[in-house]
C-alpha cells in the first residue's frame, strides 16, 4: 500500500525532472517575473522593497499554476490514469501522491529559490526569511488547490485556458496571508498572517485529495 | 483468486442514451469472453463498466472467488487488469522503467525481464517509449497484462496495431492467461479466434 | 420535496409562481425608486447616497445567487437530481450580471466619497473575487461538453467555491485593515433611508426569482426541443 504511494510518487518526480524540466521552467518561469516587475516599475530600491513580497508571491503562484496540466492531465490523456486507478491505491491516496509530487517538483524549488530572487528586489534579511518561510508554509495550499483545478479540467483540451480562470480567485487568501506574513515581519509586529496562512495551507492539503479524487472519478467515468 | 463473473441485467447508458439494457452473461474462470459488434455499440462502456469507472444504470456485476463475493465497481477495479485504445506510457520512460513501476504499482514483483522477453521487446528494454513503434507500445501494454497478477484482463482491441507476429504472440497470451485459471474479455470487431463463448452487442 | 423536482410538475408550479414574482418586482422596485428619490439628502454624502438603493440591493442578491448554486449543486450531488443541475446553471449568469451591477454601482458611487472609481474598498474587491467565481463557475460549464459530467464537476467547483467564500471575505476584511482602507457602509443607517432599502431589496429578490424560474423554464423547453429533433 504504502509501497504503491512511493512508487507512484517517485515516477511522478521522475517525470517532472525529464520532461524537458517542467520543474526548472517553473523556476525560470518566477525568475523571469521577478526581472520583468523591476522593469516595469522602475529601479527605485525602496519601492522594489516594499512590493518584493507582493510581487514574489504572485510569481510563484502563476509559476506553480504552469506545471499543474501535469498533475492528471497527462495521465489521463495517454490512459495511465486508468491503470494507476485500478491500482490498490485508492484514488484518495493517488491524489495526495500527485499533490505531494507537484509540490516537491514545483512548490520547494520556487521557496528554495526565493531568497536569490528577494536579494534583487533588495528585501531586508528579515524580509526575506519571512518570505522563505510564508512561501514553505503556503505553496502546498497552491498546489492542493491546484489539484482540484486541475482535476476538474483534466478531460478538455484547451483545460489550460479554464483552469487559472477556476483556482485563481479561491488561491486570493494565501496571496494575502502570504505576502502579509512579510508585511508584518518587515513592519516587525506580529499580524496572525502567519497563522492563517498554515491554517488555510493545512485544510487545503487535508481536503484536497478528497475532491481531487471526486473529480477523477467523474472524469474516469466519461 | 476470482472465479467467475456474473451480470444480471446489465445496462449501459452513455449521457442520456441507452445503449444497451437488459444485457446477462456469466464467465467462468479458465474461459474467454469475445465482445462483438460494430463501432459505437457500446464494448468499450461495457469493459469500463466491469472494471468499475462507469456506475451501472441498473443490473449488477460481481466477481466471484473462493470465499467472497465483490459487487462494488471500485472493488472490482482491484481485480481486473485494463488494456485500452491508450498506451498508457510516457515517452520520458524506458520500456523497462514502465513496467517495473505498473508492477510496483499493483504490488507485485514479478520477473520484468522476463516479461519483455516474453513479448519480444528483450532488446529495448533500455529504450525509452517515445521511440517505440505503436505494435511495440502494444507489446508493451501486453507485458504489463502479464505483470498485473489480475485473473481478469479486459482487453479494448487487443489485436490492432500488431502485426501478424504479434497477433498470434497476443492470442498466445491470452490462451496461456486462460489455462492458468484467468478469464479474458475481449472487445473486438475482427474475429478473435480465442475458442471461448462470444457476446455479440 | 421531489414532487416539485419533477420537471412536469415544476413548470406547472412555476408558471403560476413567474408571475407573482414579477409583480412583486415590478411593483417593489417602482416604490421603492418613489420613496428613494424623495427621501432628504444625507449630510455626509449628500445626493449621492441615493446610488445605496440600486447598490445594496444587488449586492444582497449576488450573494443569493451563488447561495442558491451552492445549495442546487449540494441537492444534485447528494439526490443527483437533474433539475438541481438546470437551476445551478441557470442562476449562474444571473448571479455575475447583479454581482457586476453590483460592482459598477460601487464604483459610482466611489467616485464622488473617494474621489476615484476604485480604491480597493473591502466590499467590492470581496464582490470582484467573487465575480471572477461566477465567471469561472460558467466557464466550467460551457467547457464540459458532456452534460452529466459538466453539471457534477460543476457543482464540486461551487460547493469548493461556497467553502472559501467567508474565508476570501474574511482574508480581504484582513487585508483590507493592514492597508486601512475605508468603507461606504460604516456607521448606522437612518430610518428614512432604511424603508425604501428594503423595499428595493425586495423588489431586487423578487426579480432574481422570476427570471431565474424563467431560465429553468427556459432550459427545460430547450431540452424537450432537442429531446423531439434527436428523437425517431
Amino acid at each position: 500500500m504504502s509501497g504503491a504511494f512511493f512508487t507512484l510518487l517517485l515516477r511522478d518526480l521522475r517525470l517532472a525532472a525529464r520532461s524537458g524540466g517542467s520543474a526548472a521552467l517553473a523556476l525560470a518561469f518566477f525568475a523571469l517575473v521577478a526581472t520583468l516587475v523591476p522593469l516595469g516599475v522602475g529601479a527605485d530600491l525602496k519601492l522594489l522593497a516594499r512590493v518584493a513580497a507582493g510581487v514574489l508571491w504572485v510569481a510563484a503562484v502563476l509559476a506553480a499554476l504552469l506545471s499543474l496540466d501535469r498533475l492528471f492531465q497527462g495521465d489521463f490523456d495517454d490512459g495511465s490514469l486508468e491503470v494507476i486507478a485500478l491500482s490498490p491505491l485508492s484514488l484518495e491516496s493517488v491524489a495526495a501522491a500527485k499533490l505531494l509530487a507537484h509540490w516537491l517538483s514545483t512548490g520547494l524549488p520556487l521557496t528554495l529559490l526565493s531568497p536569490v530572487l528577494a536579494l534583487l528586489f533588495n528585501l531586508s534579511p528579515v524580509g526575506t526569511w519571512a518570505l522563505f518561510l510564508s512561501l514553505l508554509v503556503g505553496t502546498p495550499a497552491v498546489s492542493a488547490v491546484g489539484a482540484v483545478g486541475a482535476s476538474l479540467t483534466l478531460s478538455l483540451k484547451r483545460g489550460g485556458l479554464i483552469l487559472p480562470l477556476i483556482i485563481l480567485p479561491l488561491l486570493a487568501p494565501v496571496v494575502i496571508f502570504g505576502a502579509g506574513a512579510v508585511q508584518g515581519a518587515l513592519d516587525g509586529l506580529s499580524n496572525g498572517a502567519f497563522g492563517f496562512l498554515a491554517a488555510f495551507s493545512l485544510a487545503a492539503v487535508l481536503l484536497s485529495p478528497f475532491v481531487a479524487a471526486a473529480c477523477v472519478r467523474l472524469n474516469l467515468a466519461g | 483468486m476470482i472465479s467467475s463473473l456474473t451480470a444480471e441485467n446489465i445496462a449501459v447508458t452513455r449521457g442520456q442514451r441507452l445503449l444497451f439494457g437488459d444485457l446477462s452473461f456469466r464467465l467462468q474462470s479458465g474461459r474467454a469472453l469475445v465482445v462483438e459488434g460494430v463501432n459505437g455499440v457500446g464494448k468499450t462502456s461495457l469493459l469500463k463498466l466491469i472494471a468499475g469507472f462507469l456506475e451501472l444504470a441498473q443490473g449488477r456485476i460481481a466477481l466471484a472467488s473462493a470465499t467472497r463475493e465483490i459487487s462494488d465497481g471500485e472493488e472490482r477495479g482491484r481485480h481486473v487488469a485494463f488494456l485500452g485504445h491508450q498506451d498508457a506510457l510516457k515517452p520520458q520512460m524506458t520500456a523497462e522503467e514502465q513496467l517495473t513501476f505498473f508492477a510496483r504499482l499493483y504490488g507485485q514483483n514479478g520477473d520484468i525481464a522476463g516479461a519483455l522477453a516474453q513479448v519480444g521487446l528483450a532488446r529495448q528494454a533500455g529504450l525509452s517509449c517515445r521511440y517505440l513503434s505503436a505494435g511495440q507500445k502494444k507489446r508493451l501494454g501486453l507485458a504489463r497484462l502479464l505483470l498485473s497478477g489480475r485473473s481478469l484482463w479486459l482487453l479494448d482491441e487487443p489485436l490492432a496495431a500488431l502485426d501478424t507476429d504479434g497477433r498470434a504472440l497476443a492470442l498466445d497470451l491470452m490462451r496461456f492467461h486462460c489455462a492458468n485459471g484467468g478469464m479474458v474479455i475481449a472487445a473486438t470487431h475482427d474475429p478473435l479466434p480465442l475458442g471461448g463463448e462470444s457476446l455479440k452487442l | 420535496m421531489f414532487r416539485y423536482a419533477n420537471p412536469a410538475v415544476f413548470m406547472r408550479l412555476s408558471s403560476v409562481l413567474l408571475p407573482i414574482f414579477a409583480v412583486i418586482a415590478i411593483v417593489a422596485l417602482a416604490v421603492g425608486l418613489v420613496m428613494g428619490l424623495r427621501v432628504p439628502p444625507d449630510y455626509q454624502q449628500g445626493m449621492t447616497v441615493l446610488i445605496m438603493f440600486v447598490h445594496v440591493p444587488a449586492a444582497i442578491v449576488a450573494e443569493i445567487a451563488y447561495g442558491a448554486i451552492a445549495a442546487a449543486s449540494l441537492v444534485s450531488l447528494v439526490w443527483r437530481h437533474p433539475l438541481a443541475d438546470t437551476a445551478a446553471r441557470a442562476a449562474a449568469p444571473l448571479g455575475a450580471v447583479f454581482t457586476g451591477l453590483g460592482l459598477v454601482t460601487g464604483m459610482l458611487w466611489g467616485r464622488p466619497m473617494w474621489g476615484a472609481y476604485w480604491v480597493w474598498d473591502a466590499r467590492l474587491t470581496s464582490f470582484l473575487l467573487l465575480e471572477f467565481l461566477f465567471l469561472g463557475y460558467i466557464a466550467l460549464w460551457n467547457a464540459i461538453e458532456d452534460e452529466t459530467r459538466a453539471a457534477r464537476a460543476c457543482a464540486i467547483l461551487a460547493l469548493v467555491g461556497a467553502v472559501n467564500l467567508p474565508i476570501i471575505k474574511f482574508s480581504v476584511d484582513w487585508w483590507n485593515t493592514l492597508h486601512q482602507g475605508e468603507s461606504i457602509l460604516s456607521g448606522k443607517l437612518a430610518p428614512v433611508y432604511l424603508w425604501p432599502l428594503l423595499i428595493m431589496a425586495a423588489g431586487y429578490m423578487a426579480l432574481f426569482a422570476a427570471l431565474w424560474l424563467l431560465r429553468i423554464q427556459t432550459e427545460i423547453l430547450n431540452r424537450r426541443a432537442r429531446n423531439l429533433m434527436q428523437g425517431p
